[in-house]
């Protein structure tokens, strides 16, 4: 229980929704016959709020109620379709494969409705089931949606294009041209007859057009910059401000990038006039956060910001005082200029403009304008909200460290905020949050300072900010003037607050008694002494752990403890306890390495803490492409993600999988290695009626590989110890180096133990190895009247099976819509071998093998083998790293031979298909 | 007076009951075109179904929810997940995919063992009678062992979906007996 909630745990939200209700609900209420739509649009409604506040629910439910959303397809009610929609989209990240049930239907509803609810709808969930492949299938339903005559469809369709990108962008650039047209089109919403509802003119889709169209140019410098003069020009009809916006920050961006700077520049200059207000305010600001602006660059953008200033438009005076107040924080000279507008800002009706106003001054103030900003400031901060108080103690805070004369000023300015009443927590953390930081940064002001934050913790109400002032106090007072005088205020702490407040109380007066001073010594004793009667556990245990230390007369060991100069980095503490925590409970027979974690000095987290700060006041928006959407990169990771999630393994195999991780990442020497990409099916090494059975399952990890060797000792009369495997490299390959074996100590008769042997990737992420295994142990004989084990064992060896580390284990299954093209699509990158399987006489053998053998997806039903002599394979599946496999097996069966395969392999990457062709022609 | 007349029809008929029709078979079997052929009477040109289609029809006065589930192998593990609450199944062969009957039957056998599909009445239809070296309906019915079903209301109709011969048939057939048996 944090101190926070230790206040709050009654505001426990109440009337909360239960997952497990509505999920039954879910599965009752759409296979209903007929259904009722109202009931239904309720119940999704409810899904979907479980799901965006965070509520999962495992694989099986999540397909169960994918499964059960589709089936309310029949229904047409716009409404309901809508929700169905929305629905899917939030369902897709959760369900592996099954979103491909949705396919059909929904593409049936981009083309064949003409309806203007469903179609854009459909546009925007279609681009979330489909893969790349499929993109291509739906190429002329998306070109005719984007230059649909209705903003909302064609909005519909350039965004879904825009998130498609990563996964099929050789597509999506063919539709270019479409995308072009959009930009400068005139689109209307559709007409509506709803009363009182008049659609302004469409500004979003051009704005949406040239964000794709920039996605698909800005790998091309040359072709950016083209693109930046056609529609920047005054010919360009670019109406839509909100696309205007957009280019302009794509006109800052190239700007900072590198060449043709001076143009660009200029070309934002041009855009400072625009009537747009927002246009303007845009231009004004990219041209202010211009990397290495020049003063004059700056001056004519500040002119404009100048013009703003006096707007009748409250939006617009808002916006010019905030780019310039941000302007202000690097550059205050430059926005001096305006002094004269902001000045009459201060007294602005809307507080917030008020409190930019007055924060730009406080910045391009000099010291002798101090004074009297403070005095003005505090004669509005009661009007302020909390939030834009923060900002202005912000400000203050910066200045007073800034102007160290100003700090008797500044100290009764914040001890004036302390003083006065109400406020909330934030408020009143960041005016104490200030007062440390003049302690820390500011000479001679430690006394004052500190009493003034001894007088607000007489009366306080937040337990967290008094916790912490008792903290600086504790560390600060001892090295005060007088520290006797805080004793006093610590002390009725003690007395008056509760358990957190006591305990940190506690714990800042025992540090008092490190001073060099015998009575103050006896007089923190006797007061830790009355402590020792608390109620609360943790008070008392903190007064009997000072006092003994104090006792103990060994003052550098009392001060280790009671005032340390270093604590442990906390969150690498918690990443690690929680790896223990989550280990088989066996682990917990060896302590927890406290070693690990590493320590942090008092100065290293002040530092720390100084430069967060910093980073979070004065940090400058960077102009990114992707600005009000998601970045390219985000984007496409999360579509990496959801493909990941796509992958078409089975539950189990994902049950398998997490439990693997787990049992992994419980023993400390593989937990380092991260969490395991793949981890194979389990491969018998032995027969199954062996004296020792054997069977490995290979974990690969980012850049190592672990074999697991599972040991089952049968024999009901014998011991084994020190058992091990010894994997030895059949050709010496040097990919792949042996790290470090974990044998099992002891195992007794009839029971399994776990070796595992660690190896490092040296080169790339997909070294293939074949080893030879031997399995060591020492056999100790069961004496079997007694059951009495021998002290002497027999060392003795064991000759197992290969086991081969091939492509399959870098390989997963996935669904891909059509396989010609992309089978057409990677055709530069083909390799080619063949082999001969003798022990498989039957196609159909064959054909499970070769898919067990590769784990990949088998497409277009092509795992049926309907003929008895020659079969052709379609398999699909992408690298542990994402990059795609695409496998074409030509098979022939004979009597004599055995079954001929010949496989061309096809990737995005040449090796990854010489890797797969060549690992078949090796089987 | 129409209206009395027609509460009193839809009563009889069981109201505006939907009745759910699962079309299934193998990959390129026909199934979309059948579906699209009995709701808009026209052959409309088809992908192979990912997923499935749903369309609602109105027959002979009654109201019959088909879907079209998708033939491929990937798609096969979901078909039971709709199998709940249906009154019929059309099963469609390719009657010129002789090697790929043996599948059929399997396909078929084991869907029937279904719990959920114990009431469910079948069709089927041996559809692409049009194209040469179709099998007939009386081979089809051989291969699949048809006569094997117990307790089922079946049957098996010859059809062409491209031409738009025998659905109408089966259509009626399976109505007959849905009214009979699950009204």
């Amino acid at each position: 229980m944090s101190a926070l909630s230790y206040k709050k745990n009654d505001d426990i939200e109440s009337g909360a929704l239960d997952k497990m209700t509505v999920y039954q609900e879910c599965q009752r209420a759409f296979a209903e016959s007929p259904i009722n739509a109202r009931k239904c649009r309720k119940l999704l409604a409810k899904l979907i709020h479980l799901l965006t506040i965070g509520e999962t629910f495992s694989e099986f439910e999540a397909t169960g109620l994918f499964i059960a959303v589709s089936k309310l397809f029949p229904h047409k009610d716009p409404s309901l379709r809508q929700i169905v929609y929305l629905a899917i989209k939030e369902l897709v990240p959760l369900s592996n494969n099954d979103v491909i049930m949705v396919t059909s239907s929904i593409t049936r509803d981009v083309q064949g409705s003409s309806d203007l609810i469903y179609k854009p709808n459909a546009i925007r969930a279609l681009a979330r089931v489909i893969d790349g492949s499929f993109v291509q299938g739906i190429e002329r339903l998306m070109k005719t949606a984007i230059v649909d005559r209705h903003t909302s469809v064609s909005s519909a369709a350039l965004v879904s294009a825009y998130h498609l990108l990563p996964i099929a962008k050789d597509t999506i650039r063919r539709w270019a041209a479409e995308v072009q047209e959009a930009v400068t089109s005139q689109k209307n919403f559709p007409a509506v007859t709803l009363p009182n509802y008049a659609p302004g003119p469409a500004v979003l889709a051009p704005y949406h057009a040239l964000s794709l169209l920039y996605e698909l140019r800005a790998h091309d410098r040359m072709a950016l910059i083209k693109l930046i003069q056609q529609f920047s020009g005054a010919s360009a009809h670019l109406q839509s401000p909100n696309a205007n916006v957009m280019l302009i920050r794509f006109i800052a961006k190239a700007a900072n990038d590198g060449a043709h700077r001076q143009q660009l520049v200029a070309l934002l200059e041009r855009y400072l006039g625009h009537k747009s207000d927002m246009v303007a305010l845009e231009a004004a600001k990219a041209v202010l956060t211009l990397r290495d602006v020049s003063p004059k660059e700056a001056a004519s953008a500040i002119e404009s910001l100048r013009a703003f200033l006096a707007s009748p438009r409250t939006i617009a005076r808002f916006a010019a005082i905030r780019i310039l107040n941000r302007f202000a924080m690097t550059n205050p000279g430059a926005v001096a200029v305006c002094n004269a507008e902001i000045q009459p800002l201060i007294t602005d009706s809307n507080r917030s403009i008020a409190t930019y106003a007055i924060t730009a001054l406080l910045k391009t103030g000099n010291e002798a304008s101090v004074d009297k900003l403070v005095t003005q400031i505090s004669g509005f901060m009661s009007d302020i909200t909390d939030e834009f108080r923060i900002v202005v103690i912000d400000a203050v805070r910066s200045l007073a460290l800034k102007f160290h004369a100003k700090k008797s000023t500044m100290l009764q300015f914040f001890g004036n905020t302390l003083r006065n009443d109400g406020g909330s927590a934030q408020y009143k953390a960041a005016v104490v949050a200030a007062l440390f930081d003049m302690i820390r940064y500011v000479p001679d002001c430690r006394d004052t300072a500190l009493g003034i934050l001894c007088e607000f913790i007489e009366d306080c109400e937040y337990t967290e900010i008094v916790v912490s002032v008792l903290h600086t106090l504790g560390q600060e007072g001892p090295a005060a003037a007088n520290p006797t005088v805080y004793i006093r205020y610590i002390y009725n702490r003690i007395v008056l607050e509760n358990a957190f407040i006591r305990a940190a109380a506690v714990s800042a007066l025992a540090k008092f008694a490190l001073v060099d001073d015998t009575s103050v010594k006896k007089s923190v004793k006797v007061l830790l002494e009355r402590s020792l009667e608390d109620e609360t556990d943790e008070v008392r245990d903190r007064a009997v752990i000072a006092l003994k230390l104090l006792e103990s007369g060994d003052q550098a060991q009392a001060k280790a403890y009671i005032s340390p100069e270093s604590r442990f980095s906390l969150p690498i503490l918690e990443h690690k306890l929680a790896l223990y925590v989550t280990g088989s409970g066996a682990d917990f027979d060896t302590p927890f390495d406290m070693s690990s974690v590493p320590l942090i000095t008092d100065q290293e987290a002040r530092e720390a803490a100084l430069k967060a700060h910093r980073e979070t006041t004065e940090a400058t928006p960077v102009v990114n492409g992707g600005a009000g959407g998601p970045t390219p990169a985000s984007a496409a990771a999360a579509t990496t993600a959801n493909l990941a999630s796509k992958s078409n393994s089975h539950e189990a195999a994902i049950q398998r999988a997490e439990k693997y991780a787990a049992e992994l990442a419980a023993i400390p020497d593989l937990a380092a290695f991260g969490t395991p990409l793949k981890s194979s099916l389990a491969v018998a090494l032995t027969e199954s009626e062996t004296e020792f059975v054997v069977t490995a399952i290979k974990h690969i990890f980012p850049s190592h590989v672990v074999l697991q060797y599972d040991v089952h000792n049968t024999l009901p009369d014998a011991q084994l110890s020190n058992v091990s495997v010894v994997a030895s490299i059949e050709d010496d390959s040097e990919e792949l180096v042996e790290e470090f074996i974990l044998p099992v100590d002891e195992l007794g008769p009839d029971s399994h133990g776990t070796v595992y042997v660690a190896l490092e990737k040296t080169e790339d992420h997909l070294a293939v190895a074949s080893f030879e295994n031997i399995l060591k142990f020492t056999l100790h004989d069961i004496n079997k009247t007694t059951g009495e084990v021998s002290e002497d064992g027999d060392e003795d060896e064991y000759q197992i099976e290969n086991l081969v580390l091939g492509a399959g284990d870098y390989l997963e299954g996935g669904f891909i819509g059509s396989f010609d093209h992309l089978w057409d699509e990677l055709a530069n990158t083909e390799a080619v071998d063949t082999a001969t399987l003798s022990e498989y006489k039957g196609l159909e053998e064959a054909v499970q093998f070769l898919i067990s053998q590769l784990s990949l997806t088998p497409l277009e039903s092509s795992d049926e083998v309907t003929s008895a002599s020659t079969h052709t394979l379609k398999l699909f599946g992408k690298t542990l790293t994402g990059e795609k496999v695409i496998v074409q097996i030509k098979m022939a069966a004979s009597q004599r031979t055995g079954v001929v395969v010949q496989c061309k392999a096809r990737s995005g990457d040449e090796e990854v298909a010489e890797l797969v062709a060549g690992f078949v022609g090796s089987l | 007076m129409g209206n009395v007349l027609g509460s009193m029809f839809s009563r009889v008929w069981g109201g505006n009951k939907e009745i759910r029709i699962l079309i299934i078979g193998l990959d390129g079997a026909g199934k979309t075109t059948i579906l699209y052929r009995l709701q808009l009477g026209e052959v409309v040109d088809t992908v192979p179904t990912i997923g499935f289609n749903v369309e609602t029809l109105t027959y002979k006065n009654l109201k019959l929810n088909v879907w079209d589930l998708g033939g491929q192998t990937s798609i096969r593990p979901y078909w039971r997940c709709y199998y709940a609450n249906t009154a019929a199944i059309i099963f469609v062969v390719d009657s010129t995919d002789k090697q790929r009957i043996d599948m059929c039957k399997e396909e078929l056998h084991s869907m029937l063992e279904e719990d959920e599909l114990q009431n469910a009445v079948l069709l089927v239809f041996a559809n692409k009678q049009d194209q040469e070296g179709a099998m007939t309906a009386a081979e089809v019915s051989t291969a699949l062992d048809l006569v094997s079903l117990k307790d089922r209301s079946w049957s098996i109709m010859p059809c062409s979906a491209l031409k738009g011969e025998g659905l109408s048939e089966g259509l009626d057939w399976l109505t007959g007996v849905i009214k009979e048996e699950v009204l």
